[in-house]
């Protein structure tokens, strides 16, 4: 009887402990599961949302979305703009306990462009000097443009101002590196037990297809201010599990909601429900180098103006997007979304200048137009795709053959140009600036699937490249965006929203253009009653 | 004896054939494993080639895959950089076989239950409704069952995680067991009414009935050895089936076994995850097969004679 009373009391005394411990961990949705946490090799969304938990690069962003010190306590920028001098917080530390030094972020942005790295964002960095030569293998990392003339300081030279590079610095791309890791452990150092690193967390443990595990790092220099103890990241690929295991209370926040389930959630969660603009533009590419669109204009913006981009939105997305007229998306730094005058008109008007254009190029009810649509394959995708075939057959008669494709095919099929005709594409700016989507279609660029080529196009943008007054900049940059959308290469439909389910027990959570969350801007509010599930 | 080690040696070629195959199907799928949204620079995708020997021809690349196979390596994940995938796989595997074991174990003990309480009540009331029920598991895949399983007893009740895994809690694997077990209950208790009542019907149990014995004693002490014949035949397919049904239900319930990374394996062109779960996976039904083939001779001497 006594044992069994000593047990009872130790169950009770552990589930106290469990409860208390409850109070301050967060359990994170994370959509894919991570490549890497290796700041330099991590990939997409899901990947650097566990990344700057763990890390912390020279700025940061606010919970609001601005841009703020974090590792540099101040900069100063040259008159050129060419030239920006970081100096480091006092006393920054390792996760181990030894001192972060500016040689830590000068090896990281190296290491970061080098080739060798394999960093799928590299060319984010190309502003930097000599970025360009390093990653063509032409000149080795050390001839880029950093230094660290003492331990406080460190020093970046650009090819050109960039005005957006104070964001770029929070990517982790521009993480530091905490060189006797990657001397012990080679590229494989980014594992739990070994990783080291500077923010305000760091690895305890990885199950691959399971969770990540981070813990607060006692040697972050905001510690104090960090409420959560420990943060858990969930790989959520199937999203309908998702929203089920947040309603089960078994995540505090989600990745995303289902789409066709937007109407439901809104119902039950309601108020848990955050929306907001995000930097991520959704469009459909005409491929100029072939027929039927090739040297003609007046079919592609036939085919533009044809569709209804509120229906689309409101009925496809369920509200989940906002109509776009034009690619970069609103909200974007230093710039004035733009809005071409044809999107104010009636439908009836749009309509009618379709058909007019639409009879111009060529094509009528006798002799409509036969094109192919070709997507991933993806109920959303499907969804829009069956929608926009409809409104081109109803208004203009044209007969679409939807084609879907595997993602890799499709992408494969989509960067050769070899059998495309209208094609889905997206974009989700690297960093907060309209040159993140402007540079897609310039001639040279990896991702110009439409094959636009307008010298006037590039010319402007690389006069804005090398404009240091930012009024200036944004001048030419919003002309060069006029001249895209009057030679029509894209289709443009919708800009994304971000969309997450945040319990009221998180506080500190607010809705920004970045989407990004750092787990240390967030605290476990005291909740009702009725908490996780065991 | 003999006849086992034969067995035991022609899934050699079997299992080297199956990864050839899966090799050069996986290589001849349009793109690769570093295609993304993003396109990189030249020398980035040659470094990324390089390091993980793309950029070898194929043949050469099968021989090096080959190689490493012979040794027991089973080559880098594309995926999940820094780790192996004999690693993952050795993560996985434990996940993927409790599962699959614990829903074999009750598909048996459940199904072999409703057998034989609906051969016992033959064309009565038990017989029909058990075997309604059956019809019905059945036809209701996985991928059905799961949700609702999730609604009622994780999001409705609360008595459950919706999903998860933590090593050691058991309440994880309950719902994903009986996800997986169901549509095997419904046909382990239809083949076995249905072997029983035919196996019923030999003169050898007529007589046994006739002599008076009660209809039990003639069930499990004669009828019930030969009608498991045809169960044992479907462990083999049974075992087949388990394994697929279970990239379902480790998708729906987020369980870290290995039937997600064959999906999301092949989803990302991640050529030697793939290869990896292939290889475990043909090893595995080769193995059960074998077993079944054993287990005939245990229930039937006239096989092992033979």
């Amino acid at each position: 009887m006594r044992s069994l009373r000593h047990w009872l009391l130790l169950l009770a005394i552990g589930l106290m402990a469990g409860t208390a411990a409850a109070e301050q961990v967060l359990h994170h949705g994370n959509g894919a599961e991570p490549n890497s946490l290796d700041p330099h090799r991590s990939e997409g969304v899901s990947a650097n949302n566990i990344a700057r938990d763990l890390f912390e690069g020279l700025t940061g962003i606010s919970p609001k979305g601005e841009v703020i010190p974090a590792a540099a306590e101040r900069w100063q920028v040259s008159e050129d703009g060419r030239r920006y001098t970081f100096t480091l917080r006092e006393q920054l530390r390792w996760s181990d306990g030894s001192p972060l030094v500016a040689a830590d972020f000068v090896a990281g942005l190296q290491r970061s462009i080098a080739p060798a790295t394999g960093n799928p964002f590299a060319q984010m960095l190309q502003a930097i000097e000599q970025a360009d030569a390093v990653l063509q293998g032409r000149l080795p990392p050390s001839a880029l443009g950093l230094a660290a003339p003492d331990a406080r300081t460190v020093v970046i030279r650009l090819e050109a101002p960039t005005p957006y590079l104070l964001g770029l610095l929070s990517h982790p791309s521009a993480f530091p590196v905490h060189q006797p890791s990657l001397k012990a452990w080679g590229r494989d150092f980014a594992r739990p037990g070994r990783l080291v690193s500077n923010g305000a967390y760091t690895l305890k443990d990885w199950v691959v297809q399971s969770q990540v595990e981070l813990q607060r790092n006692p040697q972050y220099w905001d510690r104090a201010r960090t409420r959560v103890e420990r943060v858990f990241y969930h790989p959520t690929e199937d999203i309908s599990s998702e929203l089920k295991r947040y309603a089960a209370d078994e995540f505090d926040t989600t990745y995303e909601i289902p789409l066709v389930q937007a109407k439901a959630v809104q119902q039950r969660h309601g108020p848990e429900l955050h929306i907001a603009p995000y930097h991520g533009s959704y469009f459909y590419g005409f491929n100029l180098s072939r027929p039927p669109f090739k040297n003609n204009p007046k079919l592609r913006q036939a085919l533009t103006m044809a569709i209804d981009r509120e229906v689309i939105v409101g009925k496809v997305m369920n509200g989940l997007a906002l109509p776009a007229y034009s690619l970069v998306p609103p909200g974007t730094w230093n710039y004035t979304p733009q809005r071409p005058d044809w999107a104010a008109w009636p439908r009836e008007r749009k309509l009618a200048e379709a058909r007019r254009l639409y009879a111009e190029a060529g094509y009528s009810a006798a002799q409509p137009l036969t094109v192919e649509l070709r997507y991933n394959t993806h109920d959303d995708h499907k969804r829009i795709a069956l929608v926009v075939a409809a409104m081109w057959k109803q208004w203009l008669g044209v007969e679409t053959r939807l084609i879907n494709e595997e993602f890799k095919v499709f992408l494969q099929n989509r960067k050769q140009h070899a059998v495309t005709q209208v094609f889905r594409s997206a974009w989700i700016a690297d960093y907060d600036d309209a040159t993140s989507f402007l540079d897609l279609q310039t001639t040279t660029h990896g991702r110009n699937d439409s094959v636009y080529r307008n010298p006037a196009y590039d010319a402007l943008l690389k006069q804005a490249a090398a404009t240091a007054d930012i009024a200036v900049r944004r001048a030419l940059l919003e002309q060069a965006e006029r001249l895209l959308l009057t030679d029509w290469p894209v289709l443009p439909i919708y800009t994304y929203v971000s969309k997450h389910l945040v319990k009221p027990w998180v506080g500190g959570w607010q809705d920004n253009a970045y989407d990004y969350h750092y787990s240390k801007d967030l605290e476990l509010l005291p909740r009702a009653a009725g908490g996780r599930a065991p | 004896m003999r006849h086992a080690l034969m067995r035991l040696l022609t899934a050699v070629p079997t299992l080297l054939l199956l990864v050839t195959l899966t090799f050069f199907l996986m290589h001849l799928a349009p793109g690769g494993p570093f295609d993304s949204e993003r396109s990189l620079p030249p020398e980035i995708e040659k470094a990324l080639a390089a390091e993980y020997h793309l950029d070898e021809s194929l043949p050469r690349q099968y021989a090096r895959y080959l190689g490493n196979l012979l040794q027991g390596d089973l080559g880098p994940s594309f995926q999940y950089e820094g780790f192996r995938v004999s690693e993952l796989i050795a993560k996985g595997l434990p996940v993927s076989l409790t599962l699959g074991a614990l829903a074999m174990l009750l598909a048996l003990l459940v199904g072999g239950a409703m057998g034989l309480a609906a051969a016992l009540t033959h064309r009565r009331w038990p017989d029909y409704g058990l075997m309604t029920t059956a019809l019905i598991g059945v036809s209701v895949p996985s991928y059905v069952v799961a949700p609702l399983l999730v609604l009622t007893f994780a999001i409705g009740l609360r008595w459950l995680p919706a999903g998860g895994w933590v090593a050691g809690r058991w309440a994880d694997l309950v719902l994903p067991v009986i996800a997986l077990a169901l549509p095997q209950v419904s046909a382990i208790a239809r083949l076995l009414r249905g072997s029983l009542l035919e196996v019923l019907q030999q003169p050898y149990l007529r007589t046994a009935h006739a002599k008076g014995l009660p209809l039990r004693l003639v069930i499990f002490r004669h009828a019930l050895k030969p009608a498991l014949m045809p169960l044992l035949s479907y462990l083999g397919p049974a075992t087949a089936g388990i394994l697929t049904g279970s990239v379902v239900v480790e998708q729906v319930f987020d369980l870290p076994g290995i039937g997600r990374y064959f999906v999301q394996g092949a989803l990302n062109r991640d050529y030697t995850l793939v290869l990896g779960v292939v290889a475990v996976y043909g090893a595995l039904i080769v193995l059960f097969n074998f077993l079944v083939d054993l287990g005939y001779g245990l229930l039937d001497p006239r096989i092992k004679s033979a």
